[in-house]
C-alpha cells in the first residue's frame, strides 16, 4: 500500500490532491500543512512519495526537498512539486535541488495521477 | 511314299493351324493392348474427375472460410470502433469526474466555515489554485454608498483595487447587469489597470448582486479557460456569494450578540451594587 505525503498549506488543494490520489488503488494519503509538519510525518511512518507545494509558511517546499535529499533515510523518496510558480527558472531550480518532477497549478488530475503512478512504479 | 505324303499334309495342316493360332494370338494381344489403353484412359479420367471434385470441395471450403474471415474482419472492425468509442467515452467520463471533484471540493470548502475572513481566503485559494489567476480582487457592494469596495486581493495590494460606483465602467456594469465579462485578450495589458479586468464575475444570490470578482492576470502557464473553469466561475458566482453573504451576516450577528450580552451582563450587575 503506497503512502503518499501531500504537503500543502491550502486546505482546498490538500483536499483536491487527496481526492485525486485516493483513486490510485490501495493508496493512502498523509497530509501535512508545511515543510516542518512534513518532516514530522516523515519521521513517524513510511512514505513512498511526496507531493509538495513551494509557497508555504514555516518551511517552503524547496527547503523541504533539500532536507529530504540530504537525509539518507529519505533521499530515495520521489518528490513531485505542485506549485503556482510556472516559470522555467522555478522548474529548473526545483529539479536542481532534487525534485523528481514539477507540476504547475492549476493541476490536471490525469497528469498528476500519471506522474504519481510513474514514480511509484520506479 | 503314301505314308510320306500323308505326313507332309498333316504337317502343313498343323502349320496352317499354327499360323491361324499365331494370328489369333496377335489379334488378342492387340485387343489386350487396346483394352489396357482404354483402362488407362478411364483411370486417368476417373483420377481427373476425382481431383476436380476435390478441388471443387476445396474451393467451396476456401469460399466458406473467406466468408468467415470477412465476417470476422467486419466484426473486428466493429469491435475496434466500439473500443475507440468506449475509450473516448472513458476519457470523457474521467474528465467529467475530475471536474466534478474540483467543483465538489470548491463548494465543500466554501461552505465549510462561517468565518468571513476564512471564506474570503477560500475564495482566493479557489481562484489561484483551481482557476489559475495571479492578480485579482474581490469587491463587495457597500449598501450605504452603493459602491463596490475591495475586501481582498491577490498578486496586488487591496488598496490597488478600485472603488467603483454601480454601473460605472466595466466592473460597475457587471455589478449592475449581473452578467460575467470575459475579455477576448486573456493576456491583458502589460501594466495593471484596475478598472480593466480580463475577467469580471458577479457574485449573485439569485438575481441580487452582492459584489464581483475582478481578475487582471492569469498565471504564466494558464493559456486559456476550459469548460471546468466556466463551471467554476458559475459556482463562484452563486456559492461564493452565499458563503460570503452568510458569513458576513453571521460575523455581524456574532458581534451584535457579544455587544448585547455585554449590556445584559452590565444590567445584571447593577442591582448588586
Amino acid at each position: 500500500m503506497p503512502n503518499i505525503l501531500v504537503v500543502e498549506d491550502s486546505p482546498t488543494m490538500r483536499q483536491l490532491i487527496s481526492f485525486a490520489i485516493k483513486r490510485i488503488p490501495n493508496s493512502h494519503v498523509i497530509e501535512a500543512t508545511d515543510g516542518v509538519d512534513a518532516l514530522k510525518k516523515l519521521s513517524s511512518g513510511k512514505v513512498d512519495l511526496i507531493l509538495a507545494d513551494i509557497n508555504m509558511p514555516v518551511m517552503d517546499g524547496l527547503k523541504l526537498v533539500s532536507l529530504v535529499r540530504g537525509n539518507p533515510a529519505y533521499k530515495s523518496i520521489p518528490v513531485i512539486i505542485v506549485t503556482t510558480e510556472g516559470a522555467e527558472e522555478d522548474r529548473k531550480r526545483a529539479l536542481s535541488i532534487g525534485a523528481n518532477a514539477y507540476l504547475p497549478k492549476p493541476i490536471q488530475t490525469q497528469e498528476l495521477i500519471r506522474l504519481v503512478n510513474t514514480y511509484l512504479a520506479n | 511314299m503314301e505314308k510320306e505324303t500323308g505326313f507332309v499334309g498333316k504337317a502343313e495342316e498343323f502349320l496352317q493351324m499354327f499360323k491361324k493360332g499365331e494370328e489369333f494370338t496377335k489379334e488378342l494381344l492387340k485387343e489386350n493392348e487396346k483394352l489396357r489403353y482404354r483402362i488407362a484412359q478411364m483411370e486417368e479420367s476417373i483420377q481427373r474427375s476425382a481431383d476436380e471434385a476435390r478441388i471443387k470441395l476445396y474451393e467451396n471450403r476456401i469460399g466458406l472460410l473467406e466468408e468467415d474471415l470477412n465476417s470476422l474482419k467486419k466484426r473486428f472492425r466493429q469491435v475496434e470502433e466500439e473500443n475507440k468509442d468506449f475509450a473516448s467515452k472513458y476519457i470523457e467520463v474521467e474528465e467529467e469526474n475530475n471536474n466534478l471533484a474540483n467543483l465538489y471540493v470548491a463548494s465543500y470548502q466554501l461552505h465549510s466555515t462561517l468565518d468571513f475572513s476564512e471564506v474570503l481566503r477560500i475564495v482566493l485559494e479557489i481562484i489561484i489554485n483551481l482557476i489559475g489567476a495571479e492578480k485579482f480582487a474581490i469587491l463587495l457592494i457597500d449598501e450605504k454608498t452603493n459602491e463596490l469596495v475591495p475586501v481582498s486581493a491577490e498578486g496586488m495590494a487591496v488598496s490597488e483595487a478600485p472603488k467603483v460606483k454601480i454601473g460605472q465602467g466595466r466592473i460597475g456594469s457587471v455589478a449592475k447587469e449581473g452578467e460575467s465579462f470575459f475579455s477576448d485578450d486573456l493576456a491583458g495589458a502589460a501594466e495593471l489597470n484596475p478598472l480593466e479586468p480580463i475577467v469580471c464575475i458577479p457574485l449573485k444570490i439569485k438575481e441580487h448582486v452582492i459584489g464581483v470578482i475582478s481578475i487582471y492576470k492569469l498565471l504564466t502557464q494558464k493559456e486559456g479557460f476550459t469548460n471546468v473553469d466556466y463551471e467554476l466561475f458559475n459556482l463562484l458566482a452563486g456559492h461564493a456569494a452565499t458563503a460570503i453573504f452568510s458569513s458576513k451576516l453571521y460575523t455581524q450577528s456574532e458581534r451584535k450578540l457579544t455587544t448585547i450580552q455585554s449590556f445584559l451582563d452590565l444590567l445584571k450587575e447593577k442591582p448588586r451594587k
